[in-house]
This record gives structure tokens, sequence and C-alpha cells, in this order.
């Protein structure tokens, strides 16, 4: 690991009630980046969002680990990327398959994914033989 | 939750008084709403002043709220917005869906 590189390994119960605690350390790594020059502010509501949206699928959709009692969060941040990854052992889905809301039909739910991939400069959901892993990227500069 | 409910002489205000309205607590405040459209209320007037963050479970209570007041041809709108959560808005372009007021005393001159 380089000497200004960040990694957080978090595993938190696959309960909601947490997902205002992983929004909190998702919203203080924003502030303390600072190699990252725009506004950290917005960055760290929009990492609290991704990550809120991200970890209230993985308790929605997927077995999370062995027990499926936990969520499994990785964090990492480089010189010019923070990447987050949520890893899930449920039946996955194909992210690509997930439309965009419809905005002249409004329905009550539908927007997660439309809003992580509005905020994260790369998405990727890849399912492996034994679990599924959420790629979110965010360029820092 | 922490709703705080009064009654106006033109609408019902929902002050939500939560730093946060997400998948934890996002069911509460549809199932609220429903329940005072069900009761006879025609206009309600929501008040996020408080609410410093809204994922979209929080915003689909809230579409959802819409939909019940369409249904019972009554009004859900919407005041006093911090700029990130009104950013929300904008970005799902749920803002065209909604009448939202910078402040509650404006919402209710609306009515």
């Amino acid at each position: 690991m380089q000497n200004n590189s960040i990694e957080l390994n978090i595993k938190v119960p696959n309960q909601t009630k947490y997902l205002s605690l992983i929004g909190r350390i998702a919203e203080d790594i924003a502030i303390e980046l600072d190699r990252f020059s725009g506004d950290k502010e917005t960055l760290a509501y929009h990492m609290n969002l991704v990550l809120t949206e991200a970890m209230t699928n993985a308790i929605k959709y997927g077995k999370t680990d062995e027990e499926g009692e936990s969520v499994h969060i990785l964090i990492t941040i480089s010189e010019k990327k923070l990447f987050i990854r949520i890893y899930d052992k449920g039946q996955g889905f194909d992210i690509n398959e997930i439309p965009s809301p419809d905005f002249e039909d409004i329905q009550e739910n539908g927007r997660g994914i439309f809003l992580i991939k509005s905020l994260m400069d790369s998405v990727t959901y890849i399912r492996h033989p034994d679990g599924n892993t959420l790629e979110m990227v965010k360029l820092l500069s | 939750m922490d709703l705080n409910i009064t009654q106006n002489d033109k609408a019902l205000i929902i002050r939500i008084n939560e730093e946060r309205l997400d998948a934890h607590n996002s069911a509460e405040i549809k199932q609220e709403i429903k329940r005072l459209f069900e009761d006879g209320h025609k206009n309600i007037l929501v008040e996020l002043k408080n609410v410093r963050f809204i994922d979209s479970s929080g915003l689909g209570a809230l579409v959802s709220g819409f939909k019940n007041a369409t249904t019972h041809q009554g009004s859900l709108k919407l005041s006093s917005l911090q700029p990130q959560v009104k950013s929300m808005f904008e970005l799902t372009r749920l803002h065209r869906v909604f009448e939202i007021f910078p402040s509650t005393s404006e919402g209710l001159a609306s009515y």
C-alpha cells in the first residue's frame, strides 16, 4: 500500500439502522480528503448517498455472508481514485438491464441504481460463483 | 420517527425532525401520510427543514404521498429543502412533480 493510500474494511450487521453509521463514515472520509480539489461537502453527500443506496440493495437482495447476517464494504482511496466495493451472496442482477427511471410516469421505486450511476464515474456489478461485487469508482482529480 | 404534525387553517403541516430520510425510516413517513389522507385531510405540506439527507427510499415515500394526494383529490407540497436535498429532487427530475416552496409560510400562502 502506498504511503498516502487509505483502506477501510467494514462489516456491519445487515440492518437498515446501520445505514447512518456507514453514511457518516463515508462523509468523514470525503471531508478529510486533502487530495480532492473539488467541493468536499458535495463529495461527502454523494459518498453518503451511494453507500446508503448500495448497502440498502445488499440488505434487500443479498445474503451477504455465510450466515447472511452482515454487509461487507471495502473502501480504498489511492492518489487519484476512490473505490467502494460492496460484497453480497445473493442471486445478483445485471446492472445494465436496470432501466433509468421513467421521468414521465412517476413511480415510487427504481431510483437507487440511477443515483449511483449518476454520481459515480464508473459502476460495475460482477457476479462470481461465490458471490457478487458492486464496485463504484470516483475519480478524485 | 420524530414528526411534528400541526393543523393550519389552510393545510396540515408535517415537520420531519429527522436528519436522515432513508430506507430505515421512510416506510414510517409513507404510512403516516397515507393514514392522514385516508382520515380525510386534503392538503398536506411537508416541511423538510431539518432533513439533511434523503435517499431513493425517502424520495419514494414522498412520491407515494403525492400519489395518495391525487387519489384523494388532495395535494402534497414540500417546503424548506436544504440545498443537497433539493439537488436530489433535481437529479431525479422530481422537482417537476412536486410543488416546492422555499419556506413553510410561502407554502401555506399557495393554498
